[in-house]
């Protein structure tokens, strides 16, 4: 049933596809995690925005991140701008992934003592210093871990990609296993990447929530 | 968002898609899209329920189980927790049968959302379920009631105001999911986007249909949720207030 000789021989294949799926999660989660505090930012130092905002995040958080990969995939080049299709996966996740980081931010500010903003009004601070200097500082380490299970959930989105054919970790899977008609060693071994990944992130997490509780706690 | 955002965002959704339903370059898609549709409503319905029973099940094994039990409950969690959604329905499609079980594309679709959905409901059930006062459940020892009369009569109930909101962001995310389907085989709304899309070039309309089909589901998903909470929780003295 299970052929070890196979299994060690497409190990390295795999292994080499993995690294391109921890560069597409690494890169969207910088992606999201960024335009995700732009998004929450705006939203509250520019009020005029927070209605077409807040219905922005409600139709991508609504809507399948596979038809959103193919959107950009097959849209962008309508108007003259080709992406390569890791580009646009890429790309494609970090925007999905923004709406949801947007929203975690935004937690994180509401979580702010209202004396803290008053504070910053009446010392004339400017709401760019406001959020740099007194918000930013104060709302960004209660919400690592949510922001950490989110890299974790994109980690998991990343298989997606083959739906576009970007040779991450399942693409190679599946070649493998359309080339050789063995589909147990592939699927599994990808499995347990992401079973084993997922656990020691979990685990990391949480050491990083107890740390933070820590230094937080006076 | 308020509940009469989501209604307006609703009703602008279905009117784009009925005003584009007028227009001959998107007419031409709709009965295709719409006979999608009604399976990925089908799969999602189905993978709900089974998300309901396995997560029900897998939180009440974890609490109350004997030793085996709950760590069978707990390998489930964490592996269907740990991998991603795809995996999971590429591996029921294309290992299982290897291993001489052969599930059709559509069985095979609904088992692994529903058990994919099913393993972080359990955490949604178990954590409602721990988070009663504790006083609730002092109150049934002092009563003398058997545990599953706790559960049943003053536990669940209880907790069930409290899972409504995680399960309804639970069942959206199942929703989505069933797009995955489309990589098995399955003709469902996706599916036939990227059909029609190879067969036709005509992305923009396709995609801008889709895409307003699936948030018109979502939304309806989102709303019905909302009223069930506002329903559930009236004479509770906890929760939002309706």
């Amino acid at each position: 049933m299970w052929d070890w000789a196979f299994t060690w021989e497409i190990l390295p294949v795999l292994a080499n596809a993995a690294i391109l799926s921890i560069e597409a999660t690494l890169i969207g989660f910088v992606l999201a995690a960024t335009l995700g505090l732009v998004l929450a930012v705006v939203r509250i130092a520019v009020p005029r925005t927070a209605w077409t905002i807040s219905v922005l995040v409600e139709l991508i958080r609504s809507t399948p991140l596979l038809i959103q990969i193919f959107f950009l995939y097959f849209v962008f080049p309508k108007f003259g701008v080709v992406l390569d299709a890791f580009t646009a996966g890429v790309l494609a996740i970090g925007i999905h992934y923004a709406a949801y980081c947007s929203e975690v931010y935004r937690a994180g500010f509401d979580n702010i003592h209202r004396g803290q903003w008053e504070a910053s009004i009446a010392l004339n601070l400017s709401a760019w210093t406001t959020f740099r200097d007194i918000i930013i500082p104060q709302a960004i380490p209660p919400i690592v871990p949510a922001l950490g299970n989110y890299l974790v959930a994109l980690f998991k989105e990343t298989p997606l990609l083959s739906a576009i054919a970007v040779m991450e970790l399942m693409q190679a899977a599946k070649i493998i296993g359309s080339e050789t008609f063995r589909y147990t060693e592939p699927m599994t071994l990808v499995g347990l990447f992401f079973l084993a990944m997922s656990l020691v992130s979990a685990a990391l997490i949480r050491s990083l929530e107890r740390l933070l509780n820590r230094r937080t706690m006076r | 968002m308020g509940i009469r955002t989501l209604i307006g965002m609703l009703v602008a959704a279905v009117a784009v898609i009925a005003a584009m339903a007028t227009q001959e370059a998107y007419r031409l898609f709709l009965p295709g899209l719409l006979q999608g549709a009604v399976l990925t409503i089908e799969i999602a319905i189905l993978g709900s329920l089974l998300a309901i029973v396995m997560g029900v099940f897998a939180a009440l094994a974890r609490l109350y189980g004997p030793a085996p039990v709950r760590w069978l409950a707990t390998v489930y969690v964490e592996i269907f927790r740990g991998t991603s959604a795809l995996v999971q329905l590429f591996w029921l499609f294309f290992v299982l049968p290897q291993f001489g079980v052969s599930l059709d594309a559509f069985l095979v679709a609904v088992v692994a959302l529903g058990l994919n959905v099913g393993a972080y409901g359990s955490e949604v059930v178990r954590g409602a379920i721990l988070s009663v006062a504790r006083g609730q459940w002092e109150a049934c020892t002092a009563l003398n009631m058997s545990r599953a009369q706790m559960l049943r009569r003053i536990i669940l109930p209880q907790a069930f105001v409290a899972m409504i909101p995680p399960w309804g962001n639970l069942f959206i995310e199942l929703l989505k999911s069933t797009a995955l389907v489309s990589l098995i085989t399955l003709s469902d709304l996706a599916f036939k986007a990227q059909q029609m899309n190879q067969n036709t070039f005509k992305t923009i309309p396709i995609f801008t249909l889709v895409l307003l089909m699936y948030l018109a589901m979502s939304l309806v998903l989102t709303i019905g949720m909302r009223l069930l909470e506002r329903r559930a929780s009236l004479g509770l003295a906890r929760g939002r207030a309706g």
